[in-house]
C-alpha cells in the first residue's frame, strides 16, 4: 500500500483497474510520446450512403464483440433513449462483458442495471449516479468503476488509457454521410462538445439520429469523415428531459445569501475588471453568483470576456446584453441555449478536449478567471468531495470540478455549510475528487473562508469593509458545533471506485460499503 | 437602527438558527401568529432555549408574545424575560395606555425576580384596530419601556372593515398617525409587513413611500425582503458626502469654539448637524476625519 502525496492510500495494484500511478500534485505529471488514434478507414465513391436500418445492424457492422469498449455522450441528459437501445440491442444479440464508457449517465439508465446484473456491461468508467452508483457502492459490480473528470476522459482517450471500439453518438440532425449537429431537429440539445472525442478517435463510430437532413447537411458540428455508420430511428429522447425551461435564479434566501458573498469575493479579486471570464454552471447557487455580479458589473461599468462551460439562458441574456463578449458553449443547459447557439456566432460550441483536457495545447479553462462550483463536503485542507454522499455511496460524477479548479484563477466552493444535518466542512473528505491545492475559497452562509495559500486575496479582501471573512479553523467549529459526532463510514476492504486526477493518476480510491 | 426587524416563527428551529445571517436590523421570535394553539408550548421552549445559547449577530432581538387577552402572555414572559440576549418584546392588539402599564407592571415584576435590573425589556407596541390606532400617542407615552409603535395589516384592515390594496390606501391615514405619534412621544415608527413576498418591486414602492412619510424601518417576513428595504433606507453616496462636510464642519467649528458654521453657502445649525450624523450612522460611518 503506498500514499499519494495527499496521504491517501493507494494500492500497488486494483483488481480490474491495474496498476495505479499515484497522484503527486495538480500539474505534476506531464505527457510522454505520441497520442494514439483511431483505426484508420477507407470509403471511396462506391460507398454514397452510409445508412443502416436500425441500431442492431449497425453493431453488427460495427464488428462490436463481447469484451470491447462502447462510449456514449450525454447530451441527451435525462431524456436519453440511445443508451437502452443500443444496449438492449447487445444484449439481444448476445454481446456481453462490455465496457461502458460515457461521459456521463442519468436516472434515465437505471434500465442499464439489468444488463449489469446478467454480464452484459462488467465494466463503466464514467459518473455513475443514483441507483447505479448504489448498486455500484454496495458491490454489485466485479470491476471497479473509473471516474474521470470531463477533461480527464478526452486526455485518457487520447493518452491511450482507454480504447475506444464503437462510438455510438446521438445526434438530433445527421445526413446520410453522418455530417451532424445538435442545434436542429425535434431532439435538439445545442452543442454535440462532449461527442468530439469519441467521433475522433473510436474505431468505429455509428450516428443515431431521428432527423435525416438532405445532404449536405448544415451547420456541421462533427463531420462525415468520422462517421462510418448511421441508423435513423423514431427518436433519441425525450424533448422533456433533453432540455430544461428557462433557468430562473433560485429565490431560497440563505442560497442568495451564499450567492452574494461569493459574487463579493470576485467583487474584491483583482480579477474584477474588464474582459473577467467565468463558469457558473446551472445550480441554484452559482447562477444567483452570476446575477449578482451581472448587478455588480453594471454598477462599476465592467463588461466581461466570455462565460464558458454548460451554458444556460441566463449567460444568453448577459450576451445579448452585452456583460460578456463572447459563450463558449461545451454543453447547452436549456431552450435558451439551444436557441442561442443555433443562432448567434458570438456562442461557440466547444469540444470536451477545448475545453478541459490537460493534455493539449492548452484548454478553455486555462483562460478562466473565476470558477463557482460545489461540492459534497470540504475539508480542513480544502480538498473537496463531489464524488461520495456523506454515507460513502458513490453518487456523483467528477464533471469538469477538477479541470476548472485546476484552470481557472479563482475557484470558489459555495454550499451551505450543513445539508440537513450533514456538514460540508469535515477534518478530511471521506473521498477527494479536488485537492486544495487548486480551491481558493469556500463560501458558506456563515462567510468567506479564503484558503490561507491565497494570502494575496485574504490582503484584497481586508482592504473591502464589511466582507464577512471566516477562517477554517472557526468555520470547521462551527460545523462540529452544529451537528454533533457522525459514525464513521463502514466499509469493505473492496475498492470499488477509482477517482483519478485529470492527468490519469489515482487521487483516491471509494470501497465497497459494508452491508446494513 | 431599526431598518428592518426580521420575523422568525417560533416553533422553526432552522430559521432560528439561521435568521440573524440575513443582516436584518431586528429579529423578532415569533410565538403569536406564526405558531398553531397546539405548537404554543413546544415553541416557547424552543425560543426560551435559543435565547439562552443561539447566535444572533449585531441583531436586535425580540419577541413577539402571545396577546393580553389570551392564557399564554404570562408564561411567554416567564420563559423570555429572563435571558440576557433578549432586548424587547412584541405584544400584538394593543388598545390604550392601560394595556401597556400592565404589560410593564408584568415585566417588572419578572425582571424582578430573575435579578434583571428593571425597565431593560423593551416595548414594541402593534396597533392592530382603529382604537389602538386612535390611542397611538398614549399608548407610546404609557411607559418608559416603549420603544416603537407599529401599525396593523391584515387585522387593522378587517377592522376598518375594508381590504387590502396594492396601493395601501386603506393604511395610509394609519401610517401618518404613527410616524405623528411616534415623533411626538419620541420613540420610533416602524411600519407593518409587506405581504407579497415575491413582488420586489412593490415592496421597493412601498418602502420608498413609509420612508418618505417619516418611519424608522419596517418589519418584514421573507429574508429576501431586507436588502430591498437597506437600499431604500440607505442613504444614497450624495447624501452621505453631503453628510460627511457637515459633520466634518460642524466639529471643526466645534474645536475652534464656534457655533454655527456655513457649508457650500448653507448655514449649519444643530438640526442640521444632527441629521447628518444620522444620515452617517444609517451609511455605517461611525468616525469621521
Amino acid at each position: 500500500m503506498a500514499k499519494n502525496i495527499l496521504g491517501r492510500e493507494i494500492p500497488e495494484f486494483i483488481e480490474g483497474y491495474g496498476k495505479p500511478l499515484l497522484f503527486g500534485g495538480a500539474f505534476a505529471r506531464k505527457p510522454e510520446g505520441n497520442a494514439v488514434g483511431a483505426k484508420i478507414r477507407c470509403v471511396n465513391n462506391d460507398s454514397t450512403d452510409k445508412r443502416l436500418p436500425d441500431v442492431k445492424a449497425a453493431i453488427i457492422a460495427s464488428g462490436l464483440k463481447s469484451g470491447m469498449t462502447v462510449s456514449f455522450h450525454h447530451h441527451l441528459r435525462n431524456g436519453d433513449f440511445v443508451v437502452n437501445q443500443v444496449i438492449d440491442a447487445c444484449a439481444e444479440l448476445g454481446i456481453n462483458n462490455l465496457t461502458l464508457f460515457p461521459t456521463a449517465l442519468f436516472g434515465v439508465h437505471k434500465k442499464l442495471i439489468e444488463h449489469i446484473k446478467s454480464g452484459v456491461i462488467t465494466k463503466i468508467m464514467g459518473s455513475v449516479n443514483g441507483p447505479i452508483g448504489q448498486l455500484v457502492s454496495e458491490g454489485g459490480m466485479e470491476v471497479p468503476v473509473t471516474l474521470r473528470s470531463h477533461g480527464g476522459r478526452p486526455r485518457a482517450v487520447k493518452a491511450g488509457d482507454v480504447h475506444i471500439d464503437v462510438a455510438f453518438i446521438a445526434a438530433p440532425a445527421s445526413d446520410k454521410y453522418g455530417n451532424i449537429c445538435g442545434t436542429v431537429g425535434k431532439s435538439a440539445c445545442g452543442s454535440l462538445g462532449y461527442a468530439f472525442t469519441d467521433a475522433q478517435y473510436a474505431d468505429c463510430v455509428v450516428v443515431i439520429t431521428d432527423n435525416i437532413q438532405p445532404y449536405p447537411a448544415s451547420p456541421v458540428s462533427i463531420s462525415q469523415v468520422h462517421a462510418d455508420f448511421v441508423v435513423e430511428v423514431e427518436s433519441i429522447g425525450d424533448p422533456a428531459g433533453i432540455v430544461s425551461g428557462t433557468t430562473r435564479v433560485t429565490r431560497d434566501p440563505l442560497r442568495l445569501l451564499i450567492a452574494k458573498y461569493a459574487s463579493q469575493l470576485i467583487e474584491a479579486s483583482p480579477y474584477f475588471q474588464d474582459g473577467i471570464s467565468f463558469q457558473t454552471g446551472a445550480g441554484g447557487i452559482p447562477l444567483a453568483v452570476t446575477a449578482f455580479m451581472k448587478e455588480a458589473m453594471i454598477k462599476r461599468g465592467i463588461k466581461g470576456s466570455f462565460g464558458l462551460g454548460g451554458i444556460t439562458s441566463y449567460f444568453v441574456e448577459l450576451l445579448k446584453e452585452g456583460l460578456v463578449e463572447k459563450l463558449m458553449d461545451v454543453q447547452s443547459f436549456d431552450l435558451g441555449a439551444v436557441q442561442s447557439i443555433a443562432e448567434n456566432p458570438k456562442h461557440i460550441e466547444i469540444s470536451a478536449d477545448w475545453y478541459a483536457n490537460p493534455w493539449n495545447n492548452g484548454a478553455a479553462v486555462n483562460m478562466l478567471d473565476v470558477v463557482i462550483l460545489g461540492a459534497t463536503e470540504v475539508d480542513t485542507d480544502f480538498n473537496a468531495n463531489v464524488n461520495t454522499e456523506a454515507d460513502g455511496a458513490l453518487l456523483h460524477g467528477t464533471g469538469g470540478h477538477q479541470d476548472t479548479a485546476a484552470g481557472a484563477k479563482l475557484t470558489i466552493i459555495a454550499q451551505p455549510l450543513l445539508r440537513g444535518r450533514i456538514p460540508c466542512v469535515t477534518d478530511s473528505v471521506y473521498s477527494v475528487t479536488t485537492p486544495g491545492e487548486v480551491i481558493d475559497a469556500i463560501v458558506t452562509e456563515y462567510g468567506i473562508t479564503i484558503n490561507p495559500r491565497r494570502k494575496d486575496l485574504l490582503d484584497a479582501c481586508a482592504e473591502v469593509k464589511g466582507l464577512p471573512l471566516v477562517s477554517m479553523e472557526e468555520l470547521s467549529a462551527r460545523a462540529k458545533k452544529m451537528s454533533g459526532p457522525t459514525d464513521p463510514v463502514e466499509t469493505e476492504d473492496r475498492i470499488i471506485g477509482v477517482i483519478e486526477w485529470r492527468d490519469g493518476t489515482v487521487i483516491d480510491t471509494v470501497k465497497q460499503l459494508k452491508k446494513k | 437602527m431599526r431598518r428592518t426587524m426580521l420575523y422568525l416563527p417560533g416553533n422553526n428551529p432552522n430559521m432560528l438558527v439561521r435568521g440573524y445571517l440575513f443582516g436584518s436590523d431586528g429579529l423578532i421570535l415569533d410565538l403569536e401568529d406564526a405558531v398553531a394553539v397546539a405548537e404554543k408550548e413546544n415553541a416557547r421552549i424552543l425560543v426560551s432555549h435559543f435565547l439562552r445559547q443561539g447566535e444572533f449577530g449585531d441583531c436586535e432581538v425580540t419577541v413577539r408574545i402571545n396577546g393580553l387577552d389570551t392564557e399564554y402572555w404570562k408564561d411567554d414572559l416567564a420563559a423570555i424575560v429572563p435571558h440576557k440576549s433578549l432586548q424587547g418584546v412584541r405584544v400584538p392588539k394593543v388598545e390604550d395606555a392601560g394595556m401597556v402599564k400592565i404589560l410593564d407592571e408584568e415585566l417588572s415584576h419578572v425582571e424582578e425576580k430573575n435579578g434583571i435590573p428593571v425597565g431593560r425589556t423593551k416595548i414594541f407596541c402593534l396597533l392592530e384596530t382603529a382604537q389602538g390606532v386612535w390611542n397611538a400617542y398614549d399608548v407610546a407615552k404609557a411607559s418608559p419601556r416603549v420603544a416603537a409603535i407599529i401599525p396593523g395589516g391584515e387585522d387593522l384592515v378587517a377592522d376598518l372593515k375594508t381590504s387590502r390594496s396594492p396601493e395601501g390606501t386603506e393604511l395610509e391615514w394609519a401610517r401618518r398617525m404613527m410616524v405623528f405619534a411616534a415623533r411626538a412621544a419620541g420613540v420610533d415608527a416602524l411600519d407593518t409587513v409587506f405581504p407579497r413576498v415575491t413582488d420586489d418591486e412593490g415592496l421597493r414602492r412601498e418602502a420608498a413611500f413609509i420612508k418618505q412619510l417619516g418611519f424608522d424601518g419596517k418589519s418584514v417576513i421573507h429574508p429576501n425582503q431586507i436588502p430591498i428595504i437597506h437600499d431604500v433606507f440607505n442613504p444614497t453616496e450624495k447624501e452621505i458626502e453631503s453628510a460627511l462636510k457637515i459633520v466634518a464642519a460642524a466639529k471643526e467649528a466645534a474645536a475652534r469654539g464656534l457655533g454655527a458654521v456655513s457649508v457650500d453657502g448653507r448655514m449649519v445649525d444643530v438640526p442640521v448637524v444632527k441629521r447628518a450624523e444620522y444620515v452617517l450612522l444609517k451609511a455605517g460611518i461611525t468616525e469621521v476625519e
